[in-house]
Order: C-alpha cells, then structure tokens, then sequence
C-alpha cells in the first residue's frame, strides 16, 4: 500500500516474476494506437524532468540579477535589506537558523523513529503492529499549519521549564545562552515540533527495511542462543542500517524545508539584532522568511533576492535527498 | 498425560529467569538487557502517540464545536468581523475543494502516465532519469515549488496571483506521490495478464488501458487520495499565490480564493474569542477532511487489494 | 557432552493447525539420525520443536514433551534461549551474517554469551573452524567478509558457527540442497566426523544422503494435504533402506512416491 509520506523503499523491486514487465517496446504492435500512447507516456516523463529543470532554472535567472547587485557577501553576511538601494542582504543567519533547527529535529526524531520502527516490526503483537503504523502515518496528515498553531499556542509554553532548566544548567555554552526570546517561540520549540512532523517519515521507510531483514538472517541469530534484543543488534540493525540512513536524510530535506509550521512558531527577530548561537533564540529560516516577505515581493529585485534563498534551500534539500537515494540504492543492491 | 505448551513469541522477552534447569540461563545482564530494550521500544511508541492525541484533543477541544453549528457549514464569513460570533466556513470548505480538485485533474494524468511509462516502457537511461527526478520532486519543499510558480506565473508572465496559479505549485507536489503509489500498483499487476492479453493480438496500448489499469484501479485510486490529503493541507503556496477573502469565490483565474489553510492564517494571531473559535474549527475542519481522505484511501487499499 | 532426545506424544501446532501428529522417538546421543518423507510431511518443523525454534512463528505451539537426558526443554522454568545454546542448528541455506567478518560469524554465539577475552575467542575460532574442515581454507582471510566464500564453505562457516558455543545436539535442516555434489560431499564427511561429539539429527530429501550418512533413519509422511504429519517408522538405516516393516516407507525409499 503506498504510504503517506511518499516514500518507499521497494519502489523499483522487479515484476512478480523477478523480472519487470514484458521488456521495452517488443510488445507493441507498431500500430497507431500504441504509438500515440507509448508518445504520451513518454511525454509526461519527460514533462516530469522539463518541470524540475525549470525549476533550477527560473529561480537561478530570477535570483542572478539580484545577487548581481549585492554588495555583501551573499554567503556569509548576517544582513537582509532588500528594500533601499544599494541591495544587501546574505543568509548566514537563516543557513544556521535552519541547520541548527533541522539537525536538534533529526537528533529527536532518529533514535524515536527506529525505536517505533522496530516496535512495530520486532515488538507489537500481531494485533496492534498495522494499527500502530497507521497511527504513526497519520502524524503525517496533521497539515503542517496545524501543527504551527498547537506548536505555538498549546505545545510551546510547556517548554518553559525545559529551557530554564538547561540554560541554568549549560548556561555558559552559546548554544544554550538565554536569548531573551520567549520558549514558545524558539529555534528549539520549532525543532521539538520538526521532530514530530518528520517522525512518520524516519519510521515509515526504517520499519519497511526492517520488515525486509531475510529470516535466515534473524533465526541464525535466533538459532545461536540470540534474546530478541541480540537478535535485532545482530541482523535486524545491520541489514537495516542503509535504510535508517536514508530515512533520516529524507526526514532532514522535509524538516529543512517546512514552511509554516516554523512560520508561525519561530519569532522572527528584528533586522540587526544581532547574532546568537543560542537555540534559544528566535530568527528565520530560508523556507520562513520567505513565507513572511510573501506579500512584498513588489520588485523584481526584491523578489529576487528572495528566489536566490529559495535557490539555496532547494539545493540544500536536493543534495540531501540525492544522497539519500544514493544510500537506497546501496541497500537494493545489498538486498539482492 | 498430555502437557500444552503456549507459545512463546513472547517467551523470548518474558522468560522469569529461574536457574532451575539443566540448560544453565542466560546471564543477569542480557536478560536485563533484553528487557530494557523491550521496554524503550513501548515506550517510544507510546511517546510518539502523544503529540498525536495531545494535537487531536487540542483541536476537538478548541474547535470541535464549531462543527456542529449548522451555520458553519452553510455560510461564509461575508460581513463578519472578529467581534462577531457567527459565519461559517463554506467559502473556504469550497476553495480547498476546488483547488483539490482542479489540482487532481492536472496532477492525476500526468502521474499516471508516468508510473505507466517507467513500469510498461521505460527502459534504459531516460526511464532512470525520469525516475530521478521523481525522486527530486519528492524532496521539493512546498515553498520552493510556490517561488517557482511566482517565477513562472508572476514575475515573467506578468499575471496576477490567482487560484490557478496556487493549483500549478499543488501539482508539483502532488504528482510523485501519484507517480509512486500507481507504479507500485502496476508492478502487482501479475505478467499473466499482460501475456494473455498479448496471445490475443491486443494491442500493447489497449492491454494497458483495458487490463493492468483496471487491475491496478483501486491502488491507483488510494495513491490519488493521500495524494489529495497531503496538497489539501499544504499553506505555503497559498500564502504565496492564494490570497485570502471573506466571500465565496469559484473563479479560478480572477480575484481572490479562500481555502481552509488562509482561513487559519488570516486570524490566526487574534485574541477575539469568535476569532479564536473560527482559527480552530477551520483547523478541525480541514483535519477532518484530511482524515476522511486518508480513511477512505485506507479502506480502498484494503477492500480492492489485488486478488491472486 | 552429547545427549539423548526423548520425544513423547509430540503435537506440534502453527495456531489451529496441527502440523505433526503424535511423534514418539528416541535418539541416542552421538550417532546421526536422518529425517525424511514427502515434502510437507512436516519433518522440518519437527526438527525446529527440537531447539524451540518454531515459537519464533506466532502461533507454533506443542503439546507432549521433549527432553535432553533428563531434562524438560518445555518446562515452565526453562528459557528457549539457554535450549538454542545447547541444541545447535544449522539451516537449508547458508546464513552467515553478512556484514560480519567469517572469524566475527564463528564469535558471533560466543560473544553473545558473554566471551570477551581475544585470546580464548581466536583459539576457539581456530578449533571451530578446525572441526568444520574449514580453517585451511580460511586461515588468510578471517577478516573478510564471510559472504565472499562458496556456497558449500558458508555452509561449513555456518556449521563451524553453531559448533563454536559446544552445544550438546546439532540439527541440520537439508544443509546440503543449496550445494552442488562436492560440497555436499564434505558435507556428509564432516557430519560423519563430528557424530563422535555430538548428537546430530539431519533432514533430507535425498535418499542417498541418509543412507550414506545416518545410523538411524526416521520416515514421517502425512495421510493428505492439509493433515497432520507423522512418524511412519524409524529403525537402523540399514533396514529402513533393504527391509522396512511399513509398505510406504518401501514405497518411499524406492523412489515411487515423494
């Protein structure tokens, strides 16, 4: 059954015979009727690939005249003013608002998802194993507005006492120096709710390698004196490992990337405010800062600047899911 | 006399641990071990079930009431301020249909066609490309795909930011997820059918269009309705493209369209109570479309699975 | 250290399904005892009840008792994990964990049960890997993955695997129907040399292994499709093969049915 989130690890395993479907064109007839159709087919292949290179391409044109009249640093300067002329704006703050905000969600939202993942592959009585990973799927059909709302209004005050516990604690270190920001509204809140958003995603994929692990690998294990826990750390992890990793990658793109949730949470700072390790401090990411100027892109420069940090972010997050696939097709070649 | 011994799945995580055979037992610590570890699973799974409940009840709590005024699903907000109780959600209700809609018509085609290119055609470089790609379209942050339409649609074409346009950044994100759940359905489509329809001097194109797809048809169908649920929430093409209003609108190339995601945006940082109330019921609203989607995918996946 | 099997009464159950029927037997410790019949007759999962390897499906369950010399491996007090330490087992197709080096795989029981010392794990590599026939061919590449090998040394990798925790009993589901006829033939030599330590029992489907192999042979074979599987016969291997008493079984030996 496909899954909410999209992905799968089996989406390229051969036909039911072991190999695909009846090979090329031989089967077609040559007639009309399959030409016509085999030429549309194609064509909404190839539609799918123009589509994502326009994509590079309109942000890339839109975003150089832009960058063209920066006068700062585009990749390391903290400023962002697209208003006056002469343009200056760079993205270092939103790179390390959105690093920072993605890698404590990953943190969270890894361990948790293998954990569920092998709750419900190797733990849950057969009764409960398909609802439990239904549930779990439905965290991903929350829209992600809903979860800016619940994040800010219900979830981010309890977070109250976590941050006064660790800044009491870790004060003296930057990454845990109070920023004056209110809990609900913090790069750590936002990440806490990150964590919940990519969960389905991290365990969706995880608990599908972990369901593949050959059974002459479990009951070698078994067969060896194994308990279940050694059973799981000497052939479920192992064959699993690729698939955990590309899960997590594929969980990152998304927490990079998320909009709104981070949009309403995280308390955008005013300009030259200025710069904070702290994950308790406010701040934009790519995704939210564009979200926030959406109804001001009235030049073409200002837009631009705003396309050439859409620029990055889609980058960002194609390296990501590149490197992902790569990991999957390891795992492929491993499962054959 | 004849002893019956249960099973045991659970007899691996649960033995008592007495010494008392002749098969010696296994240390104090892997058993302790053993135990913690099946211990951390429960509890990882119980934890992650509470930002899902805690999410739900918030909703239900704050906005389930909403719902059960009839006005809400008979009336706009037209002429409502946030002083006033009262209004409804049909304009929104309405828009976030209509863009589904419009959406799906686009979307649904073009993916369908190509999972059937990449499972009955596609051989050799262009069909991993292609598959490459879809890939990549799966990772596109929503937001990227909205600048891209604003690019396309706004700044070169010059038009203005309408619903249409908001249905060009949806397809985006709505054609992997069609792409990928209809290849897997095609790929359980068993080769028999297809040989036998080819003894019969079928047509490849006809084969496919009157066996594998119909074959494949409920699976097909489950794919295009997560696919709807998850487009169906999405707010960042909207904040983008897809402008709010109070009215009922339908047309989708002039003025204004709302949706139940703007809906929320538009008076979510109110502290008027009806305000407030109309912010949650138009979040429990969409929830409960979403959900109906998911359900319905669910149990089409369930009842129309492929019989061999 | 070999011991004796003692099966009474022996129901074996995947839910409601009753999968082998009243099975009484005895086996006599280091001697090689062959399982065979028709496929489905359920002799592989008989010999999965042997090391409480059949609970790991949900719903296999037992009625009846085995023991090993005097012990119950089904009483309450006895934890299936200590019993798959003692009863070895080795399966139809070679397992070695892959990502595991081949010096790693024969460690892999004695590390879980808690041997650290590098130095008495190496020598019991070594013995292990002695006793499977396999060291000479290995000694060079211990580190190496244990799936860059044949599949017939795997095989004995994974033999050399389950021998290294020195359990009392060795069961062998078909270890020879993945290999071609020289692998199985150092296959059947290694069984015949390790029948003076331990307790091995051996399914197979070839007529000529058991005969070649075995002292004792069991035949098991079931009513219909769908019925519980049972023990025919078993006596000396000899006799099972030139006279047994059972008409089936001749039937069976001589190749008319199965």
């Amino acid at each position: 059954m496909p899954s909410i989130t999209g992905v799968s690890a089996v989406d390229e395993l051969p036909g039911p015979e072991g190999h695909g479907p009846l090979q090329g064109d031989r089967a077609s007839t040559g007639q009309l009727g399959d030409r016509l159709f085999s030429g549309t087919a194609r064509g909404a292949g190839l539609l799918v690939i123009a589509l994502v290179s326009m994509i590079a391409v309109f942000l890339l044109s839109q975003a150089l005249p832009a960058l063209a009249k920066d006068k700062v640093s585009f990749l390391t300067s903290t400023q962002w003013d697209v208003d006056g002329t002469p343009l200056q704006f760079g993205i270092a703050n939103m790179l390390w608002v959105t690093v920072l905000s993605s890698a404590i969600a990953m943190l969270i939202a890894v361990p948790f998802g293998v954990g569920v993942a092998l709750f419900i592959t190797q733990y849950a009585p057969a009764w409960l194993s398909r609802p439990a990973a239904t549930l779990v799927d439905l965290l991903a059909a929350v829209p992600s507005i809903v979860y800016g709302l619940w994040g800010l209004q219900v979830f981010g005050p309890h977070m109250a006492g976590v941050q006064a516990d660790l800044e009491r604690l870790f004060g003296w270190f930057p990454l845990f120096k109070d920023a004056g920001v209110g809990a609900a509204s913090t790069i750590l809140t936002v990440a806490v709710v990150l964590s919940i958003m990519v969960l389905p995603i991290v365990t969706a994929l995880s608990r599908e390698v972990f369901a593949q692990t050959p059974s002459s690998h479990t009951d070698a294990a078994l067969a060896l004196g194994a308990t279940r826990w050694e059973m799981i750390r000497t052939a479920v992890l192992p064959f699993g490992k690729q698939g955990v990793i590309s899960a997590s990658m594929l969980g990152l793109g998304r927490a990079l990337g998320e909009t709104v949730a981070v949009m309403i949470i995280l308390s955008a700072l005013a300009d030259g405010t200025s710069w904070s390790w702290s994950m308790f401090n406010g701040g934009e990411t790519f995704a939210s800062k564009i979200a926030n100027n959406a109804a001001e892109f009235d030049s073409p420069q200002k837009a631009g600047a705003f396309m050439a940090a859409g620029l990055v972010l889609f980058l960002l997050t194609f390296v990501v899911n590149v490197i992902a696939r790569i990991v999957i097709e390891r795992q492929k070649a491993f499962t054959e | 006399m004849s002893v019956t011994h249960m099973s045991s799945d659970s007899d691996l995580n649960a033995w008592p641990g007495s010494p008392a055979s002749g098969f010696g037992h296994r240390s104090r610590g892997r058993t302790l071990r053993n135990a913690l570890a099946r211990a951390v699973m429960w509890t990882a799974f119980a934890v992650a079930m509470v930002p899902l409940a805690w999410i739900l009840w918030s909703v239900v709590s704050k906005g389930g009431h909403m719902l059960l005024d009839s006005h809400w699903w008979a009336n706009s907000q037209r002429g409502i301020t946030n002083r006033i109780v009262g209004g409804g959600a049909v304009h929104a209700i309405q828009g976030t249909l209509i863009q589904g809609l419009v959406t799906a018509l686009m979307a649904v085609p073009i993916g369908v066609m190509t999972a059937i290119y990449l499972v009955e055609y596609g051989r050799g470089r262009l069909a991993k490309v292609v598959s490459f790609t879809v890939d990549i379209l799966t990772g596109i942050p929503s937001i990227v795909a909205a600048l891209f339409v604003y690019a396309v649609w706004v700044t070169a074409f010059g038009f203005q930011r309408v619903a249409f346009a908001v249905c060009l950044a949806l397809v985006l994100l709505m054609i992997p997820v069609v792409v990928r759940s209809t290849e897997e359905m095609l790929k359980l489509v068993p080769n028999e059918l297809r040989e036998a329809a080819y003894a019969l001097g079928v047509p490849k194109w006809k084969t496919i269009m009157r066996i594998v797809l119909p074959t494949a048809f409920a699976g097909i169908i489950t794919g295009v309705l997560l696919g709807l649920a998850r487009i169906m929430g999405e707010t960042a093409p909207l904040l983008i493209l897809g402008p709010y209003t109070k009215n009922i609108a339908t047309d989708l190339f002039g003025g204004l369209m709302p949706t139940l995601p703007t809906m929320i945006n538009q008076d979510r940082t109110e502290v008027l109570q009806p305000a407030v109330d109309r912010v949650w019921g138009a979040a429990a609203t969409l929830i409960l479309l979403i959900l109906a989607l998911n359900i319905a995918g669910r149990l089409i996946a369930r009842y129309g699975k492929l019989k061999n | 250290m070999a011991k004796r099997i003692d099966l009474k009464d022996l129901n074996v159950f995947y839910g409601a399904f009753k999968a082998v029927e009243d099975v009484t037997m005895t086996v006599e410790p280091r001697s090689v005892t062959a399982f065979i019949g028709p496929s489905g007759c359920g002799k592989s999962t008989l010999l999965r009840t042997l090391n409480r390897m059949h609970e790991v499906i949900p719903g296999g369950r037992i009625e009846g008792s085995v023991h090993l010399d005097d012990d119950d491996i089904y009483a309450a007090n006895v934890d299936p994990v200590a019993v798959r330490r003692t009863v070895g087992m080795v399966f139809q197709r070679p397992n070695p964990f892959p990502t595991m080096s081949i010096a790693d795989n024969v460690a892999a029981g004695l590390r879980l049960n808690g041997l650290k010392n590098k130095k008495v794990l190496a020598e019991k590599v070594e013995a292990s890997l002695r006793s499977a026939n396999l060291w000479n061919e290995v000694k060079d590449r211990l580190s190496k993955p244990g799936a860059g090998l044949s599949g017939g040394q795997q095989q004995r990798l994974c033999i050399a695997r389950a021998i290294a925790v020195e359990p009392q009993v060795l069961l062998m589901d078909e270890p020879c129907s993945a290999l071609d006829p020289i692998s199985t033939l150092a296959i059947e030599d290694l069984v015949t040399e390790l029948k003076s330590t331990y307790t091995i029992l051996i399914v197979t489907h070839n007529m000529q292994q058991a005969a070649r192999v075995s002292d004792r042979t069991a035949f098991f074979n079931l009513a219909a499709t769908g019925k519980a599987g049972r023990l025919i016969e078993m006596d000396d291997t000899q006799k099972m093969f030139s006279n047994p008493t059972q008409r089936t079984t001749e039937d069976y030996v001589s190749g008319r049915f199965g």
